[in-house]
């Protein structure tokens, strides 16, 4: 099993990989969160969204960063939850969280395609 | 003379808690309990101790759910409700009644590289450590383990993740990471790292909460997880 295993360096970076996009995350859930309450509360039909979302530039780039964030974080802790939960581990498990990362960045990087460009 | 209800477990993984009737004294400890049952009782219950004054580090076991250091735990912190369960440490496998093998926890300090690895010889210089330096700080706040085990059987990470080396093997390593006169720094860094190191802990504090030295395992793996990072990213974390 050893020689699957990721080098000790790798682990190390995917943990401090984690926390950074925890931090990123901290700050865009909330920015998130404000706008989807904002839209609501002023009654902001899908067409008027996409008016203001549309070619801007900053929301653009606000929501890159976020959907990177994601599929940076989401797939290292799936990662330590499934290897805790079920002792799954080595290259499979690295193969399967992986293939969960380049999904939510597909996904992720579609939505902010179709809301911004 | 009050008694108290004690449930002993008896066997190995499996097994069951057997109950006896021991006199309640004053000042009385759970290992004068456990003693009392082994000498008055039943010859036959096999548990560990040695120094009887909390140094070193063989009476461990688990008091009413929590494990905890006997020698050191009066009845009167743990047995208000005048009914004890003692059970083998967690985390370990059962030789037989209260007694653990060990061996995997010490054979992980082993790993953690918590040998001092010194760089001189007989015939250098003493070297000269500021008591007040921040390294040697450091190493005073960890420095006083005493090998009992409660802290990797409090933690669920080495439940978990049976190759995680545990907070005690971790916070050695710590202590000789900041210790002036040691030389194996490097290595010991790649060893202590990564997913069965020290990224591995989720910080719950068990340790922490349970370590009957006051020591804070939490804070030595904190401290690891700066070094190690720092390290990994000038990219001198070897495998080796
Ligand atoms: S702080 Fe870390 S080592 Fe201590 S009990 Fe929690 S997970 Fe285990
Ligand atoms: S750190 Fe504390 S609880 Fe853990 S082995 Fe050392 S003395 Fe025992
Ligand atoms: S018997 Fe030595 S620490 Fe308890």
């Amino acid at each position: 099993m050893s020689d699957e295993r990721l080098s000790v360096r790798t682990q190390v970076l995917l943990w401090t990989a984690q926390r950074a996009s925890a931090a990123v995350l901290a700050i865009c859930v909330v920015v998130h969160l404000a706008t989807i309450i904002y839209a609501v509360r002023n009654g902001l039909s899908a067409a008027e969204i996409l008016g203001r979302t549309r070619g801007n530039a900053a929301w653009a780039a606000f929501y890159t960063l976020f959907v990177a964030a994601i599929a940076v974080h989401a797939p290292i802790g799936l990662r330590t939850i499934l290897a805790e939960t079920f002792s799954w581990r080595g290259r499979a498990l690295d193969i399967t969280v992986l293939a969960v990362a380049l999904t939510l960045a597909m996904w992720g990087f579609r939505a902010v395609y179709a809301v911004l460009i | 003379m009050s008694t108290l209800c004690v449930a002993v477990w008896r066997g190995q993984e499996s097994g069951r808690f057997q109950e006896f009737d021991v006199p309640r004294r004053e000042s009385q400890t759970v290992l004068d309990v456990v003693t009392y049952i082994q000498r008055s009782l039943d010859p036959t219950l096999a548990y560990r101790f040695a120094c009887r004054v909390g140094m070193c580090g063989s009476c461990a076991m688990t008091v009413n759910g929590r494990a905890r250091w006997t020698c050191r735990t009066h009845v009167d912190k743990v047995g208000e409700s005048g009914r004890l369960e003692i059970a083998p440490l967690h985390n370990l496998p059962v030789v037989r009644d209260l007694v653990t093998d060990m061996t995997d926890f010490f054979d992980k300090w082993a790993r953690a590289r918590g040998q001092f690895q010194g760089g001189t010889t007989r015939k250098d210089e003493f070297a000269r450590v500021a008591p007040d330096s921040p390294a040697r700080r450091l190493a005073d706040a960890a420095i006083e383990c005493i090998g009992c085990g409660v802290c990797y059987s409090a933690c669920d990470v080495v439940a978990w993740n049976p190759a995680y080396l545990g907070p005690a093997a971790l916070n050695r390593a710590w202590t000789l990471m900041n210790d002036a006169r040691d030389t194996g720094n490097r290595a010991r860094l790649a060893a202590v790292a990564g997913d069965a190191g020290c990224h591995a802990c989720h910080t719950h504090m068990s340790c922490s909460e349970r370590c009957p030295k006051q020591i804070a395992p939490t804070a030595s793996i904190a401290g690891l997880k700066r070094a190690t990072i720092a390290a990994a990213l000038r990219g001198d974390l070897g495998d080796g």
